[in-house]
């Protein structure tokens, strides 16, 4: 039982003062405060002063299980989720060997891997993600695969892209594309441009983003089917996110996620060569940076997403163009969304939450998630809004440290991650 | 974006970008933008006494000091002349080749680093194909770092001996500079800007002695944005208005090995961009003609050009020895040979 808390749930429009049940794993009543009857033996948590509110959903990241445990394992990069508040993470398919078949889905959802909260895996699109044959989606599906990707590559044939995206809505499963034109890339490791240019280092212009994004809205465009669903990742250019506000208008189920680094730093990051502000899509101009907050208060993006990306420190401290791209998310994506989105650009914290749980759920139809209606799954934050703390990227519980945020001051401490019913994480300074 | 865009309207403030992770070794020399004019004052008069200096009192300045040269990419003229200019000083130096070392074996930069350092090296020469790897060199080592060219980054060394070259021709071999030592002084880099380190060294150094930087190439080697890069720099696509205008100009080698399959017209660019006989004597003949080289004789420039009374191409050769002598004694001896 949560007592004395202060409820945000945004899809269900409450926000106020509530206790809450939770029971076998789900949300058995919500009453006013004092409201709800004392059961004997139950865990009482005091949430006098917090805000409680669904589990934050992560539907973009990289826990690196299969093959790659020494960046990252399941139960590592789970438990950095629940330190962030996170009770649900979908988990993409790069990994060695890539999960393209329900034997790789199903251990890693095997009980062995030790996750803290819920993991969804996402499949693979093509086989081995090369981009040429699709797996079956129907099959992938009933193992629990929740979407299709080649993440870390595009699906760049027009003919694979349309067939991917047919087949998939066929099954019900969304189709997430890393939107990036690889003939536009070669060689690059930063954003084009004159940063860039000045320290030689090769550039992926904005346009090898949103010329694919503009494909696949054709793509979709031509199916006439509504079933069919695009989900952009990593959204980083103002032309790309352009693209998703107008396929909106068009009535097309296009859906788009931006992470916290997209919205706060920009290419000057890299600054003397820092891998540390290496990822792909990379950090980009600042009138792109400026267009996803832009994207963000008007509503068009439809999810925060972190994109965490483990990496071994040997892997990071090589030369900047030899670094394997990516940074962690997971530990500091609510109090950057609270620091930045609420706190400076004023964002209405329900709707920051939403961001960061109801809505991710609804882009991957997570049914149960993101809400804390009576009957969904018992995954709750408990979190002090108004305490201020300093990131420690040593102190995290991922395996890795390779983040830009190292030191920044965070707000909004989580006290308690609930994973349906279970507690997942919790500090108590 | 537009003025009524929510974000314009909040007067969003952002996050402070990091500052630096330096500072650096003071007798490093990573960058020319590291340099005051002081320092390139300095390294200039530097680079003058030490070439007059008797050599048998010149080679105890740091003797028996340890000097590592760190070569990932073929060199002739960097390497030799940095190893020259270090032996005349006295130092012992070893070099280490990634074709003839444990890099081979996949040893990495910092591990490489780590043990020239273990070795006893006191300063480490690095000449790497990734931009930004003295970076690195220098913060996992903290031990002096040259830059011997990086990737399609910067040259510095290549930048102060073109600027030696430069004082030379135009300037009576002037060795205190300020702002205004060229005023008036318009320098022509022709050619291959975009994978150049030494281009970018250039246009980056001369413009704060008061120079005009103009660039000039094909679209594909000389993107727009290369203007921006700082003051003091302007594109100009026809040769001939270009060479018009210049007291200096630079020719540039096609890095055939970093084209990255950019496919390139030779013809169409010797028709365009080569330095002929024809075109010095009709448009810049009183010019002095640079090339930080290896040049290729017949594609870039003409053998006839190379060879002719305007081409400064062995001086810069020779003066790279005595600026290297002046920055390899600043990086062991920073007292003295180091920024005030």
């Amino acid at each position: 039982m949560i007592r004395n808390g202060h409820l945000i749930d945004p899809a269900a429009g409450v926000d106020a003062p509530k206790d809450i049940l939770l029971k076998d794993g789900h949300v058995a009543e919500i009453a006013a405060p004092g409201k709800l009857k004392p059961i004997d033996g139950a865990e009482v948590i005091d949430a006098a002063g917090l805000t409680v509110t669904p589990g934050l959903i992560d539907i973009h990241v990289h826990l690196r299980e299969p093959g790659q445990g020494y960046k990252e394992t399941i139960a590592t990069g789970t438990a950095a989720a629940a330190a962030g508040g996170f009770t649900a993470v979908a988990a993409m398919p790069n990994t060695v060997p890539v999960n393209d078949s329900i034997e790789v889905t199903r251990w890693m959802l095997a009980p062995e891997r030790g996750a803290a909260i819920r993991v969804y895996p996402i499949a693979a699109a093509t086989r081995g993600s090369k981009g040429e044959i699709l797996n079956d989606f129907a099959a992938l599906k009933s193992a629990g695969v929740v979407a299709v990707t080649d993440d870390g590559y595009p699906i760049l044939k027009d003919s694979v892209m349309r067939e991917t995206l047919a087949a998939a809505a066929r099954v019900g499963l969304s189709v997430i594309q890393h939107a990036e034109d690889t003939r536009m890339t070669t060689g690059a490791s930063m954003n084009a441009g004159p940063v860039a240019f000045k320290l030689g280092l090769r550039g992926m212009p904005p346009e090898a983003e949103s010329s694919i994004v503009e494909r696949d809205i054709r793509l979709v465009t031509e199916l006439h089917d509504a079933r069919v669903h695009l989900h952009v990742a990593h959204a980083s250019t103002a032309a790309a996110v352009a693209s998703v506000r107008q396929a909106r208008r068009n009535g097309l189920r296009v859906t788009c996620e931006v992470a916290p680094h997209h919205f706060l730093l920009t290419e000057e990051s890299v600054g003397q060569y820092d891998t540390n502000a290496k990822m792909n899509p990379p950090l980009r101009a600042a009138a792109d940076r400026d267009a996803m907050i832009e994207a963000i208060l008007d509503g068009v993006v439809d999810a925060i997403a972190t994109d965490h990306a483990p990496h071994a420190t040997h892997e990071k401290e090589v030369e900047f163009e030899h670094a394997p791209n990516g940074i962690t998310g997971l530990e500091t994506a609510l109090g950057l969304c609270l620091r930045w989105l609420h706190k400076e650009w004023k964002m209405p914290l329900g709707r920051v939450l939403s961001l960061l749980s109801a809505q991710p759920a609804a882009v991957l139809g997570l049914k149960g998630r993101g809400t804390l209606i009576v009957g969904s799954f018992a995954d709750v934050l408990v979190f002090d809004p108004k305490a201020e703390w300093t990131y420690r990227a040593h102190q995290g519980r991922s395996k890795a440290h390779n983040t830009p945020f190292d030191g920044w001051t965070m707000h909004g401490k989580v006290r308690w991650t609930i994973s349906e019913g279970r507690v997942a994480y919790t500090s108590q300074n | 974006m537009n003025a009524t865009s929510p974000v314009a309207r909040r007067q969003l403030h952002f996050p402070a970008v990091a500052a630096s992770r330096f500072p650096y070794h003071r007798g490093s020399l990573l960058s020319v933008q590291d340099l005051t004019l002081e320092d390139v004052s300095h390294i200039l008069a530097r680079a003058t006494a030490l070439e007059d200096q008797d050599p048998l009192m010149r080679d105890r300045i740091l003797a028996k000091r340890r000097v590592a040269l760190l070569f990932y990419e073929s060199s002739t003229r960097t390497r030799t002349s940095f190893e020259l200019a270090a032996k005349s000083l006295g130092a012992d130096t070893t070099l280490v080749s990634s074709l003839s070392s444990s890099i081979e074996k996949g040893e990495t930069l910092k591990d490489t680093g780590l043990t020239l350092r273990a070795l006893g090296a006191e300063a480490i020469i690095l000449r790497h194909n990734a931009s930004g790897a003295p970076w690195l060199l220098e913060d996992v080592t903290r031990l002096p770092v040259l830059n011997a060219g990086d990737g399609m980054h910067e040259h510095p060394t290549q930048a102060l001996l073109d600027l030696r070259t430069i004082l030379a021709h135009l300037r009576t071999g002037s060795e205190s500079v300020s702002e205004t030592t060229l005023a008036g002084v318009t320098v022509t880099i022709v050619g291959d800007i975009l994978h150049s380190r030494v281009a970018r060294s250039n246009m980056l150094l001369l413009p704060r002695l008061g120079a005009q930087v103009i660039l000039c190439g094909p679209k594909e080697l000389l993107p727009d944005l290369a203007a921006n890069a700082g003051p003091g720099i302007a594109i100009e696509r026809n040769f001939e208005v270009a060479l018009r205008q210049s007291q200096a100009v630079m020719m540039l080698r096609i890095q055939a090995e970093r084209l990255a399959g950019m496919q390139l017209d030779l013809e169409q660019y010797k028709v365009d961009y080569q330095l002929t006989g024809l075109r010095l004597e009709t448009q810049a003949p009183t010019a002095v003609v640079l090339h930080p080289g290896p040049i290729i004789r017949g594609l870039e420039l003409t053998a006839g050009v190379a060879d002719g009374t305007q081409s400064a191409i062995l001086e810069q050769v020779r003066n790279g020895v005595a600026i290297r002598m002046a920055v390899v004694e600043r990086a062991l001896l920073p007292r003295e040979g180091g920024r005030a």
